[in-house]
C-alpha cells in the first residue's frame, strides 16, 4: 500500500496513520478539507455527498503520492495505467431518496435530471477519472457488507488486465446526511494487496 | 480458460436462449406504449406481463426475476446452486429500488417496510442467493449501463484466480416509476419504438428482463463458448455524456481487440440504445479502432435497453446466434445516421465466423468490452 486516507464523521482525516486537524465536523468537514487542500473546481460543488467523499479522499491520496496541488503534475494523469474500483454497502441509497421525494408527491411533481444521475453509485468514480484524467479501468461493486476479504479477491483479480499498473481501492459510504467512511488505499501491482487491504479496513485510531 | 456451461432469459418475449433468440430472428418485439405510475407522458416500454406473473409475498419483482434466470441457468449447467464453491455475481443498476417509494407513503404507519434492507443491493441479491440455498455472499455489480459485463469480467477473474469452481453471473434490473422519471427528465426516451444508429433517431426505450450466465474454468472449450478477453476504460470526460472522440470505449475495443483477427469477427454486437450521442460515440470508437468492415448490430429495438440485464442477456442472443450462422438484424434501423465509417447490419444476414465483440457504455463515463469464441469453430 503506497499511500492511504481515512475520513469519517467520527474518526475525521486521516493520512498514513496521521490525523490532520479539521475544525469542522460531518460534511463540513469534507469542504473544509476540500478549501484547504483542494480548491478551484467547480465541479465539487455539482457533486452529491457521496462523490464529495470519495473525490476529497482521493485528492488527499494523490496529493501525498505526488507531493503536488496541480493535477498534470501528478503521476499516472491522462493515462490507462491505474484503475479505480470501489465498494459500499449502501450503493447511492442516500441520494436515491432524495431523488425518490422528487417524484412522490403527486402536487409537486418534479424529477430532478441533476439528481437523477447520482443515482448511480458509481458516478464516483468518473469524477475521479475526470479529475485525473485516467482512462483505466472503473468499477463499483456493492457488498452486502463490509468484508475486507471479499474486497481483496476483487482488488487483487484488477491486476488481471496487463495495463493496470496500479489503482485507487477503498470503501466508499455514504448513507445519510452526515453519516459517510471513507477508506481509500492507494495500491500497486506488486503490494501485498490482502494485507493492504485487511490494515486499510481494520485500522482504528 | 473460461467457458460458458449454462444460460437463461427471463424476457416479456420468451424465457430461454433459444426462444428469444428465434423471437429476435423473426423480428418480434416487446415494446409498447404504455402510461403508468404518476409519469406526465407516456413511454414505449418492455415489461414483464406482472398479473401473469402472479404476486410474492416474499420476493420482490426484482428478486423473483433473478432468481428464475440463476435457476434456469444452473439447471442447464447442471449444477446445484447449493455448492459453496459456486459464487455468485450480480449485475443490477437500481436492484429494489420501487421499494423506496414505502418511504413517502403517508397513508402508512411508520412501520418499518419489511423490504427496507433489501433496498441495499448486496441484501436483495443475498436474499436471491439464500432462496437458491446457498451460503455465499453475492457481489454486486453496479458499474451504471455496462454492468453485465463487468459482472462477467468480475466472475472471469474469480474463476481464474480459482476463488470458485463455478460463477453464476445474475444480471436484473425492474422498470420503475424512479427509473423510467428519470430517464424522461434526461430527455433520453423515444417516443416511438427506438432506432438504433438510425439518422431519425429520438432516444431509447427501456425494458425489464433478467438473464443468467454460469462460468467455470476449464481446458476444454471445443464446443463451447469462450470469454477470451474483457476490458473496462474510462471515458475520463463527463459523467453523464459519452466522450466525443470514444475515448474509453475506443480504448476497451483496442486492448480486447488485440487477441483476435477481423477476419474471425461474426459481428460487433454494440451497445446501440439509439440515443444521439451514444449511436455517434459508438461509431467513432469502433472506426478508430479499425471495425470498419465487421457488420455492427444493436438489439434494442426487441427488448429495450434491459441496463443491468442487457450485458448478460444479448451476450447469450448473440452467442446462439453466432451458432445459427446468423448476424441479427437491427430493428428500428433504417438510414445510417452516425459519422463513423462502420456497417451497419440492418437486415438479418449470415456469417460463419466463430467470433464476436460486445460493447457497452454508461453513466459515470465507463465503457466495457469482451470478446467471445466458439470453441472448436461453429
Amino acid at each position: 500500500m503506497r499511500h492511504w486516507v481515512i475520513l469519517d464523521e467520527t474518526r475525521g482525516v486521516v493520512v498514513d496513520g496521521e490525523r490532520i486537524g479539521v475544525e469542522a465536523q460531518g460534511m463540513g468537514m469534507i469542504d473544509e478539507i476540500y478549501r484547504g487542500y483542494v480548491g478551484n473546481y467547480m465541479k465539487y460543488f455539482k457533486m452529491d455527498s457521496l462523490c464529495k467523499v470519495g473525490f476529497v479522499a482521493s485528492e488527499l491520496l494523490l496529493a501525498k503520492e505526488s507531493g503536488s496541488r496541480d493535477v498534470e503534475q501528478r503521476k499516472c494523469y491522462g493515462t490507462a495505467e491505474r484503475a479505480i474500483v470501489l465498494f459500499n454497502e449502501s450503493g447511492s441509497l442516500y441520494t436515491d431518496t432524495r431523488y425518490q421525494a422528487t417524484i412522490s408527491d403527486e402536487e409537486n411533481y418534479f424529477p430532478s435530471p441533476a439528481l437523477f444521475v447520482y443515482t448511480l453509485a458509481n458516478i464516483v468514480t468518473g469524477e475521479i477519472a475526470i479529475r485525473n484524467k485516467y482512462y483505466g479501468e472503473t468499477n463499483f461493486l456493492v457488498l452486502p457488507e463490509k468484508n475486507s476479504q471479499a474486497m481483496a479477491v476483487q482488488v487483487s483479480a484488477l491486476f488481471a488486465d496487463k495495463e493496470t499498473q496500479s489503482a485507487i481501492v477503498g470503501w466508499v459510504e455514504c448513507d445519510a446526511e452526515e453519516h459517510f467512511e471513507v477508506r481509500m488505499a492507494l495500491v500497486g501491482r506488486d503490494d501485498n494487496i490482502e494485507n493492504d487491504i485487511k490494515t486499510l479496513i481494520e485500522w482504528k485510531n | 480458460m473460461v467457458v460458458k456451461i449454462g444460460g437463461s432469459i427471463i424476457s416479456p418475449l420468451r424465457n430461454s436462449v433459444d426462444s428469444v433468440y428465434e423471437a429476435l430472428a423473426r423480428g418480434e418485439s416487446s415494446l409498447r406504449t404504455r402510461k403508468l405510475w404518476n409519469l406526465e407522458e407516456p413511454f414505449v416500454g418492455s415489461m414483464m406481463n406482472w398479473e401473469e406473473e402472479g404476486p410474492d409475498d416474499c420476493l420482490t419483482r426484482f428478486e423473483s426475476l433473478s432468481l428464475r434466470s440463476a435457476r434456469a441457468a444452473l439447471q442447464e449447467a447442471g449444477i446445484d446452486g447449493k455448492r459453496g464453491d459456486v459464487a455468485f455475481v450480480f449485475s443490477t443498476t437500481k436492484g429494489n429500488i420501487e421499494q423506496l417509494a414505502h418511504r413517502f407513503d403517508t397513508t402508512r404507519t411508520q412501520v418499518r417496510h419489511k423490504f427496507e434492507r433489501r433496498l441495499n443491493l448486496g441484501e436483495g441479491a443475498r436474499r436471491v442467493v439464500r432462496e437458491l440455498g446457498n451460503g455465499n455472499d453475492p457481489v454486486v455489480v453496479s458499474n451504471a449501463c455496462t454492468s453485465g459485463l463487468c459482472a462477467q469480467i468480475v466472475a472471469q477473474r474469480m474463476l481464474e484466480q480459482k476463488i470458485c469452481r463455478y460463477a453464476v453471473v445474475v444480471g436484473c434490473d425492474v422498470l420503475t416509476e424512479f427509473i423510467v422519471s428519470g430517464f424522461q427528465s434526461f430527455k433520453a426516451l423515444s417516443p416511438e419504438g427506438c432506432r438504433p444508429f438510425d439518422a431519425e433517431r429520438k432516444g431509447l426505450n427501456l425494458g425489464e428482463a433478467a438473464a443468467a450466465m454460469v462460468l467455470t474454468l476449464s481446458d476444454e472449450a471445443s464446443g463451447r463458448w469462450v470469454l477470451e478477453r474483457g476490458a473496462i476504460r474510462n471515458d475520463a470526460n463527463h459523467i453523464s455524456g459519452p466522450s466525443r472522440t470514444g475515448e474509453g470505449s475506443y480504448r476497451a475495443l483496442r486492448t480486447v481487440l488485440a487477441s483476435v483477427g477481423m477476419e474471425e469477427l461474426a459481428f460487433v454486437n454494440a451497445h446501440g440504445t439509439a440515443t444521439m450521442y451514444n449511436d455517434e460515440m459508438e461509431s467513432i470508437a469502433l472506426e478508430r479502432a479499425g471495425i470498419t468492415d465487421v457488420p455492427v448490430n444493436s438489439l434494442k429495438g426487441y427488448l429495450g435497453h434491459t441496463m443491468g440485464a442487457a450485458g448478460v442477456l444479448e451476450c447469450l442472443v448473440s452467442m446462439k446466434a453466432v451458432e445459427e450462422g446468423v448476424v441479427l438484424a437491427t430493428r428500428g434501423f433504417g438510414k445510417k445516421g452516425v459519422s463513423g465509417n462502420i456497417k451497419i447490419n440492418g437486415e438479418l444476414t449470415t456469417t460463419d465466423r466463430p467470433s464476436f465483440v460486445k460493447m457497452l457504455s454508461g453513466f459515470g463515463g465507463c465503457n466495457a468490452v469482451m470478446l467471445y469464441r466458439k470453441g472448436g469453430g461453429v
